[in-house]
């Protein structure tokens, strides 16, 4: 049986304000080694801000989520941070490079700061996971020199770069052409198929909805049987 | 640490224009700062030089700061008792025994002293009268106490000791009365007698009054022009650290009784108005800094606001809170830094440039280089300073930049 990455119980997380509003309810989800699982559902119905529970950048109102079989309820923000940096790798719909350093040192940045590997080894591995997702023209580029389906492709080098066990994608490929659409979702595809890592994608794309291992549907914040 | 360095230099970097701007203004600040400081730190200094070195570091006068204690006083000290108008024990006034005391005192380390008899007396000339001082002093003890033989412009106060019936007086003295080295003059003391000397020597302190009313004469003449044998009125005294002065002057009064002044408490009144003159100096100063740190907290500021987007993904990334923050303050200090590493030179330049300028202050004779205070003190203030408010003013948006959430930027989109 393949172990378990992810798993929630009863997840609720509500805005509190003059009028509270309720963006996920009682989603009890699990997502395994090798999965690729796909987040579909309407507009806002809270596909976004389920993939940021998981992904810990936000913390639920109730119920609790575990990562790697650790409750990560109790965590406080630099412990969740820790998380962040050496287990899950982000990608957004924008790629969101930092718009002062190249392609290379974007990718080496999550490395440097988890302050692992010496700085040799680290500008070898950005180098070679750019090279991998066909970038190797690229490397020392800035983001603005950078096509849309470039950037989405550095943005996932970087994701990679401290070989997270899993991947969140929120719209990846929202903002891409067709030909670089087709680019990237291979490429997720793969990071679980060939390397292992549980890939979760919000996206209202079918196509990447039919080749998931499953989809998960959310309407109102709910998960949909 | 090297890689928060890192980011924070890009950010300063990829904003060229903008982080010159508020860099400059952190040079401008520290050259200003640190040109004014000296310069007002250089006057304070050469001002009380000046007091230290041609005045006294202690004077002794033939008074009691209180009253001496009467023998039935000593005796009953808690008896219900009031004595008033005490004749004193002498009419003669003066320090009594001032030969053992000076003799005392010379065998201090550290320490010369010199006894004065000082009075009034009168210069007739062309059927007017001039009132003078006159000086009695022993021309060998006090030429290593007072600068006058530094001013002397003919003659010298060691002629003294070859004729004791000289004179030295003020070229202002010797202009009004038309009188050359070598004259005589007649001088009337308080006490009627009258006397003759001769002028060996004419000083010029710049001082027109003090030129034109002091007179050195041997101290033998003046007491028994004065009617004061064996008296002095006064014993000065130099210490060779002038620090000591108070300390000193406190342990003479206790030993001797006759009220021994320091030169800090002589002066007490000017040193508080230096005091203050420091901390306006200062204020003033401190503003130039104050405003070129309200630069770096505009720079900054708007760094973290167009950054927003780039501090949700740090986060996102697994950067802490206060990565972020180290981040921005860093950004501060690299100004705050820079700032110095350029606008000490540039201060220095500007007091070096100062320094040039020779003016004539109010009763000098000679004109002198504009006072400027080179010590470390100076450039450890003026770089600690811009370095503090370069830090204080990247603080607040350095706290800001580290409380923000990342899923909120994140739903927000681009």
């Amino acid at each position: 049986m393949s172990e378990v990455v992810i798993r929630t119980e009863k997840v609720t997380r509500i805005l509190s304000g003059e009028v509270p509003v309720t963006l996920v309810r009682d989603v009890d989800v699990e997502i395994k080694r090798s999965e690729f699982v796909v987040i579909s559902g309407p507009s806002g119905s809270g596909k976004s801000s389920l993939l940021y529970l998981l992904g810990l950048l936000d913390t639920p109102t109730s119920g609790k989520i575990w990562l790697m079989g650790q409750d990560t309820s109790s965590f406080d923000e630099d412990q969740l941070a820790d998380v962040r940096l050496s287990k899950i790798g982000f990608v957004f719909q924008f790629h969101f490079l930092l718009p002062e350093f190249s392609a290379l040192e974007n990718v080496m940045l999550p490395m440097r700061r988890l302050n692992k590997l010496p700085e040799s080894e680290v500008e070898d591995r950005a180098r070679s996971l750019l090279v991998d997702l066909g970038l190797e023209k690229q490397l020392n580029n800035l983001p603005k020199q950078l096509s849309g389906g470039q950037s989405q492709r550095v943005a996932i080098a970087r994701a990679l770069a401290n070989d997270p066990s899993i991947i969140l994608a929120d719209e990846p490929t929202g903002n891409l052409d067709t030909a670089s659409s087709k680019n990237v979702e291979g490429i997720l595809r793969e990071l679980s198929e060939k390397h292992g890592r549980a890939v979760m994608v919000v996206t209202h794309e079918a196509r990447l909805a039919e080749n998931a291992d499953r989809t998960i549907r959310i309407v109102d914040g709910r998960v949909q049987a | 640490m090297r890689l928060l360095v890192g980011i924070a230099l890009k950010h300063l970097l990829f904003r060229k224009r903008q982080s010159l701007v508020s860099l400059l203004g952190i040079v401008l600040g520290v050259a200003f700062f640190l040109a004014i400081a000296a310069l007002m730190q250089g006057s304070e200094k050469d001002f009380i030089t000046r007091l230290v070195d041609n005045a006294p570091h202690i004077t002794m006068s033939d008074e009691y700061r209180t009253p001496r204690k009467q023998p039935v006083e000593e005796v009953f000290p808690r008896a219900a008792l009031e004595l008033r108008n005490v004749q004193p024990l002498t009419e003669t006034r003066g320090i009594r025994g001032y030969e053992q005391i000076l003799s005392d005192l010379h065998r201090t380390p550290g320490t010369r002293a010199a006894a004065v008899l000082t009075g009034q007396a009168l210069v007739s000339y062309a059927g007017r009268d001039f009132s003078v001082v006159l000086n009695g002093m022993n021309p060998e003890e006090i030429k290593g106490i007072t600068t006058i033989e530094n001013y002397m412009k003919q003659g010298s106060i060691d002629d003294l000791i070859i004729d004791p019936d000289g004179i030295v007086i003020g070229t202002e003295l010797a202009k009004r009365l038309s009188l050359q080295m070598g004259d005589n003059i007649t001088i009337v003391a308080s006490t009627g007698q009258v006397r003759t000397f001769k002028i060996l020597g004419l000083f010029r302190t710049g001082r027109s009054d003090y030129d034109e009313r002091q007179t050195y004469v041997s101290l033998k003449r003046v007491q028994a022009l004065l009617n004061r044998p064996n008296r002095a009125n006064s014993i000065i005294i130099k210490l060779d650290d002038p620090n000591d002065a108070y300390q000193v002057a406190e342990q003479l009064e206790e030993r001797y009784l006759y009220k021994s002044v320091s030169w800090q408490e002589a002066s007490e009144d000017l040193l508080s108005t230096l005091t203050i003159r420091n901390i306006i100096m200062y204020t003033v100063v401190s503003t130039v800094l104050i405003v070129a740190a309200f630069g770096i907290y505009n720079v900054i500021s708007t760094v973290v606001m167009e950054k927003h987007r780039d501090i949700a993904i740090l986060k996102s990334m697994g950067f802490h809170g206060r990565d972020v923050q180290r981040i921005f303050l860093g950004e501060g200090l690299i100004l705050g830094l820079l700032g110095c590493v350029m606008g000490i030179p540039l201060g220095a330049a500007i007091m070096a440039g100062l320094m040039q300028i020779r003016f004539n202050p109010p009763g000098a004779s000679e004109p002198v280089n504009m006072p400027m205070d080179w010590s470390w003190p100076q450039f450890a203030i003026a770089a600690a300073f811009a370095i503090g408010a370069a830090t204080v003013a990247s603080l607040l948006p350095a706290r800001k930049a580290a409380r923000v959430k990342p899923v909120d930027i994140l739903r927000g989109g681009t």
